[in-house]
């Protein structure tokens, strides 16, 4: 009756050896191609250092400034700006102005890269139903694989730095930029499409004048989020030697310094809100000609 | 092109069947398999049936029937937004079933335009963008898309309100967006598909007054769909009823209201104001020698309402009918009209009869 009490499993030598050959596999892969894939990388790696000089060696007022502007152009609310400054002064305030700077500048070039790879994916995904059949369980696995588990083969592949810090946030962060750009494009009203398909609108025509504009609200959503995600890989990330708000929480974890982890963890909540807010209201002033109803 | 003469529409032994192995049961149903047949024993659904209709160049054609009985589906074969299963559509003499992908965007882009029941308007897009959308699909340049867009704006009566979204407009007026958006396409057949049934009964009727006075200077071959008979007789140059997936009529409005084809129809018609429909050379009788008719002749093609307000305000007694070169060709009078209105209306007495129960 011992199978009853115990799972009746692979014998433990065949397992080492099952093991052994996948690493062995994956070890050989690395040291054929890692090289070739780190070169594939590089301008990755050029445009973080860009955006990250520029962040951290602009002086502290213009890129205050800059957020600021931004902040009024996407929302053109007086409140949203407000609340923006005080954050920003309240980061530099105590003294975590240049990981905050670094935070950002990796959020952004993480956002931009997700935008790039995921809005196309979303794409093809919505015209297919056997494509989005496939693709939705490698999302899945994206978004609930322990982050540390696919960071082991990317620390392989490319050793520890921004790089893969990038990819492991971009991973973790892209599926719900795919999703609602998938989502975004099937909703659109099928009766506007039908017109659209009755003037001869090409494939293309279609997609840039009648699919996208109206996904928009959706893929803003998705950009959304996809910041959201972004943010919370950061710690992790700083695992991987991403330098940033990430390393001190994890200093603060590793010797309970208290203090140190509230002041930093309250610094990515706090650019996490702004992100948030004025995303939002991007969002809803693209939609304006959606809330004027004929009364 | 402006001298090649639009040859009008043909729609020949057309029939869509809607299932996975469509093409597997055409023949069975060409030879006699009905649709509850088709649907009970192989789960397919008989959309239309051998459609035959001939759509002469410049005249409305009004394509009638109740909800479920293929009438959008027809009208969608004519830009093929749906594939038949057999048969052929011939816009102008060229079969629409057998172009490729991009003579049919072509042959969309420049031969039809289309008017649909739920506007389908680009909500993100004013009103003038709306209506030149169209033309920007064809690739024309903006300021001379823009110049025809905003004549056509004009036209259905939005001036002034180019720069509303559809969301800010009642549903006539983004009707009118609709209508404004398939005339700038400038092509020679116009697609209604139940443009109108969404619009109050007002709307409908002040919609159907643009379409028939648009019509005299534009003659487009205009296809309307309708669940409307009242709408249907009032723009209709031809009338075709659909039923099931098959034409059970097809004519004139005086056809389809003096000579229904079966019961289906008849009881469609017996709820129509024949006055407005009926014209008097259906009513007249012929010139008696030796009789002598007074005051003004009606000329035919006149209803008998208009011919009754006529009579009503001219002397007593017998009035000539005359062709459209003068020449006499009946008689009528107050007690022809009269007779015209109510007679093979059995229905309309025994409607009056039960009324009277009631009260």
């Amino acid at each position: 009756m011992d199978w009853l009490y115990v799972f009746p499993h692979m014998d433990d030598d065949s397992l080492r050896n099952l093991k052994k050959i996948i690493d062995e596999g994956f070890r050989t892969f690395t040291r054929s191609y890692g090289e070739a894939i780190e070169g594939f990388f590089s301008p990755l790696q050029h445009f973080l250092i860009v955006a990250e000089r520029f962040m951290t060696q602009t002086p502290w007022p213009i890129i205050t400034l800059i957020i600021l502007a931004i902040a009024w152009g996407a929302s053109r609310s007086v409140k949203v700006v407000l609340g923006c400054l005080v954050t920003l002064l309240a980061i530099g305030y105590f003294d975590m102005w240049d990981d905050t700077m670094r935070t950002v500048s990796m959020i952004f070039v993480c956002t931009i890269l997700s935008i790039a790879v995921g809005i196309p994916i979303g794409i093809v995904m919505s015209r297919s139903d056997r494509l989005q059949r496939l693709v939705n369980p490698v999302l899945d696995v994206m978004q609930t694989m322990p982050s540390f588990v696919y960071l082991i083969p990317v620390v392989m592949l490319l050793g520890i730095g921004k790089v893969p810090g990038l990819i492991a946030v971009v991973i973790y962060a892209i599926p719900p930029m795919i999703r609602l750009t998938d989502l975004g494009i099937r909703l659109v009203d099928k009766d506007v499409l039908e017109a659209a398909d009755a003037f001869g609108s090409s494939s293309w025509q279609k997609l840039k004048n009648v699919q996208l504009p109206l996904a928009l609200p959706t893929i803003m959503a998705g950009i959304n989020q996809t910041i959201m995600m972004a943010l919370a890989m950061v710690v992790i990330a700083s695992m991987i030697g991403v330098q940033g708000l990430g390393q001190p929480v994890l200093k603060a974890i590793a010797n309970q310094y208290f203090t140190l982890g509230m002041f930093n963890g309250l610094a990515i909540v706090g650019i996490a809100i702004i992100f948030d807010r004025v995303s939002q209201a991007y969002g809803k002033r693209l939609q304006k000609h959606l809330e004027i109803v004929h009364g | 092109m402006a001298d090649h003469h639009f040859g009008g529409i043909k729609i020949r032994h057309l029939y869509k069947i809607f299932g996975p192995n469509a093409q597997a049961h055409v023949d069975a149903v060409k030879n006699g398999l009905t649709k509850a047949e088709l649907n009970e024993r192989y789960g397919h659904v008989l959309g239309l049936r051998d459609i035959n209709i001939e759509m002469p160049s410049g005249s409305i054609q009004v394509i009638m029937g109740l909800s479920g009985s293929g009438k959008s589906t027809l009208i969608r074969h004519i830009n093929r937004l749906i594939d038949p299963t057999a048969g052929e559509v011939l816009v102008d003499g060229v079969d629409v079933v057998k172009m490729n992908e991009q003579e049919l965007r072509t042959f969309r882009r420049h031969q039809t335009a289309m008017v649909f029941q739920k506007f389908a308007l680009l909500p993100h897009r004013n009103v003038l963008d709306n209506t030149l959308y169209g033309l920007e699909v064809q690739g024309m340049e903006r300021a001379k898309a823009v110049d025809t867009a905003m004549r056509w704006i004009e036209r259905v009566g939005l001036k002034g309100f180019e720069s509303k979204y559809p969301n800010q407009l009642s549903g006539g007026m983004q009707q009118r967006v609709g209508l404004a958006r398939a005339l700038s396409n400038d092509a020679p057949v116009l697609l209604m598909d139940e443009a109108y049934s969404a619009l109050d009964p007002l709307i409908r009727m002040d919609m159907q007054t643009v379409l028939l006075d648009l019509q005299k200077e534009i003659r487009k071959t205009v296809v309307f769909i309708t669940h409307d008979l009242d709408e249907a007789l009032r723009l209709g140059d031809q009338i075709a009823i659909l039923r099931d997936g098959e034409v059970i009529q097809q004519g004139t409005s005086q056809d389809i209201v003096l000579r229904p084809a079966d019961d289906y129809v008849a009881n469609f018609v017996k709820e129509v104001n024949r006055g407005r429909v009926v014209h008097v050379e259906a009513v007249m009788v012929p010139m008696r020698p030796g009789c002598l008719p007074v005051g003004t002749p009606i000329e035919v093609g006149t209803t008998i309402e208009d011919a009754m307000r006529m009579i009503a305000h001219g002397p007593d007694g017998d009035v000539a009918v005359v062709d459209a070169e003068g020449k006499p060709v009946g008689i009528l009078n107050l007690r022809l009209l009269a007779g015209a209105l109510v007679s093979a209306d059995r229905d309309t007495k025994q409607t009056g009869a039960s009324l009277a129960e009631v009260m």
